[in-house]
């Protein structure tokens, strides 16, 4: 064996076990800024298998959209709202947790059937492009990939409006979700300036 | 074929004349570039901290360090060992994993970065096809070191220093990439040796910051706000947040990101130099002063001689910039965070897709000059 393959075979096994256990852990963790930190160790890892897989754009860009915008926004979050409160216990949580596995089960079943009967192998080794693959990725994503590529943008913009809205109930003259009138001082409230309320 | 030093071949061939195979050679060769990278980039750092320490009190009229060595030289070194030799502190209500691990990570994509920085056609550590990109993208995890011992350190400076910083970089990262697309658009390649050598065609006269001005300042601008230098750095405020994120911080981890935030200095200034200043070439073409002088390119003690001027030109280009920097530092005072917001929001933003927009239109109109 080549020192290339053997390389390959333990970074290979390096980044599965961080994958494995770190999304293990990002669900089974009581502390949800544990979870979100290594939630981003899980993104990390996953560019690590891109690498190996000779797809460095694809790599750097989730490096870039998972790690650098993704996670950073979660953490963000978190740390804004970062209240510390007991969980109330719910009442049903047996049932619940029935369900969930079985939906989990389901989905991993399913999968397992998919990477059976794909078949994996390429035809030719030539067919790895490398370092090319950043021009290809270009030429499909404004050829044959383009309506999805737009919609996609379409989707993301319809995210963003949402979100506002969400966020600035206060400028609106209605409350989106009851209707009623929205109180107008907070319009007023807004539209002045922090300091010239404590002289 | 590429004319330059490519010192990798020679050692290569070197071992490969004590009978070693190409692999083994190719492992013993594999750590040197890496080290070598590393000891420029602390040594830069070394010299970046005496530079800071004597410009910023020329600005204020003092003498500044003086007694250890001449001029002081010797003071950056003190500093560091007495960084290295204070005592370790974690604070008892602080999370020790995330406190440990936050600079850690604020340091290493830092490092990591320099793999593409190239100091002459072969004296780079790797000429990867996502040049700029990976910087690009590496530079995004530093956030997450910086939220990370922010929440850390349960310290309400702290979170607040690390949030900021992590808005900061958020907003500021967009306008940092579209202005390096708009250079990628010229160069049609992401590698940073592509880049530097489609500006290297006549010398002073075809360098990007010509016919890239306003990218040129957005970049920078964008850049000092990576680095949290002043006018931007607020996410380590004194008189608003004590130190910010790093206000717990001592010993070897307050030094990890003392380190961190000058080799990234040095790296913006770095690859600024690369992208609008054109890298390692000579104001004037190293070629034509060869054929000037009736000298044959290709003979070694020419190619010893052009790579060396190489260097000293990218580190010439990038200690230029460091010292704008560092009299930006000392010069102007803090922007307000709404300030901050505004201006890389609506203002830097805007600017940098104008210029993508227009760089793209020229590049259509004149392909001879915006690269075909």
């Amino acid at each position: 064996m080549s020192i290339a393959i053997t390389t390959q075979i333990i970074c290979f096994s390096i980044l599965s076990l961080v994958i494995l256990v770190g999304a293990i852990g990002v669900v089974l963790l009581e502390s949800i800024v544990y979870s979100a930190f290594l939630l981003g160790g899980v993104f990390m890892s996953v560019a690590g298998l891109y690498l190996l897989l000779n797809a460095s754009f694809v790599a750097a860009a989730q490096v870039l959209v998972y790690v650098g915008a993704v996670n950073v926004l979660i953490i963000f979050a978190i740390m804004l709202v970062n209240k510390k409160e007991d969980l109330k216990p719910i009442s049903d949580i047996k049932s619940r947790r029935i369900i969930s596995t079985s939906i989990c089960l389901t989905l991993l079943s399913l999968l397992i059937r998919v990477d059976l009967t794909n078949v994996w192998s390429l035809s030719s080794p030539q067919n790895s492009i490398g370092e090319e693959s950043t021009i290809r990725i270009g030429e499909h994503l404004f050829s044959d990939y383009l309506l999805p590529f737009e919609v996609a943008s379409v989707l993301l913009l319809m995210a963003m409006i949402g979100a506002i809205v969400l966020a600035r109930r206060d400028v609106m003259s209605k409350d989106i979700s009851t209707g009623l009138p929205v109180d107008q001082e907070l319009i007023e409230k807004s539209s002045e300036p922090l300091l010239t309320n404590k002289n | 074929m590429e004319y330059g030093l490519d010192l990798e071949y020679s050692f290569n061939e070197f071992l490969k004349g004590f009978g070693l195979s190409s692999e083994i050679a190719h492992i013993i060769w594999l750590p040197l570039p890496m080290l070598l990278v590393l000891v420029a980039a602390v040594v830069g750092v070394l010299v970046t901290v005496w530079l800071e320490r004597k410009i910023s009190a020329a600005a204020q009229q003092r003498i500044g360090p003086e007694y250890a060595g001449a001029l002081g030289v010797l003071q950056p070194i003190a500093d560091g060992l007495k960084l290295l030799v204070k005592e370790d502190i974690i604070p008892a209500k602080a999370d020790g994993i995330l406190f440990t691990a936050g600079p850690i990570l604020v340091l290493v994509p830092v490092i990591l970065s320099w793999l593409i920085v190239p100091f002459g056609q072969n004296l780079l550590i790797s000429n990867v096809g996502i040049g700029i990109f990976l910087w690009i993208s590496l530079s995004s995890i530093q956030p997450i070191g910086l939220l990370m011992s922010g929440y850390a350190s349960n310290n309400k400076y702290s979170l607040l220093g690390g949030l900021r910083a992590a808005a900061q970089s958020i907003s500021y990262e967009i306008p940092l990439a579209l202005s390096v697309l708009a250079i990628v658009l010229m160069t049609n390649s992401l590698s940073t040796v592509d880049i530097v050598n489609q500006q290297s065609g006549a010398g002073i006269l075809s360098w990007n910051i010509w016919r890239q001005p306003v990218g040129f300042i957005v970049f920078w601008i964008c850049a000092l706000a990576e680095c949290e230098r002043l006018p931007f750095d607020l996410p380590e405020a004194e008189e608003e947040l004590v130190a910010g994120y790093q206000t717990e911080y001592a010993g070897m981890k307050f030094a990890l990101f003392y380190l961190g935030s000058y080799i990234n200095l040095i790296l913006s200034a770095l690859l600024v130099s690369i992208l609008y200043l054109g890298g390692w070439g000579f104001p004037i073409p190293v070629e034509l002063i060869a054929k000037f002088l009736n000298l044959p390119i290709n003979a070694p003690f020419i190619q010893v001689f052009t790579a060396s001027i190489g260097i000293i030109m990218t580190v010439l280009k990038a200690y230029l910039l460091v010292f704008i920097a560092i009299l930006l530092r000392w010069t102007t005072p803090r922007v307000r965070i709404d300030q901050l917001l505004d201006l890389g929001w609506k203002f830097l933003l805007p600017i940098s897709l104008a210029n993508l927009l227009i760089t793209a239109g020229l590049k259509l109109a004149f392909p001879q000059f915006f690269g075909g």
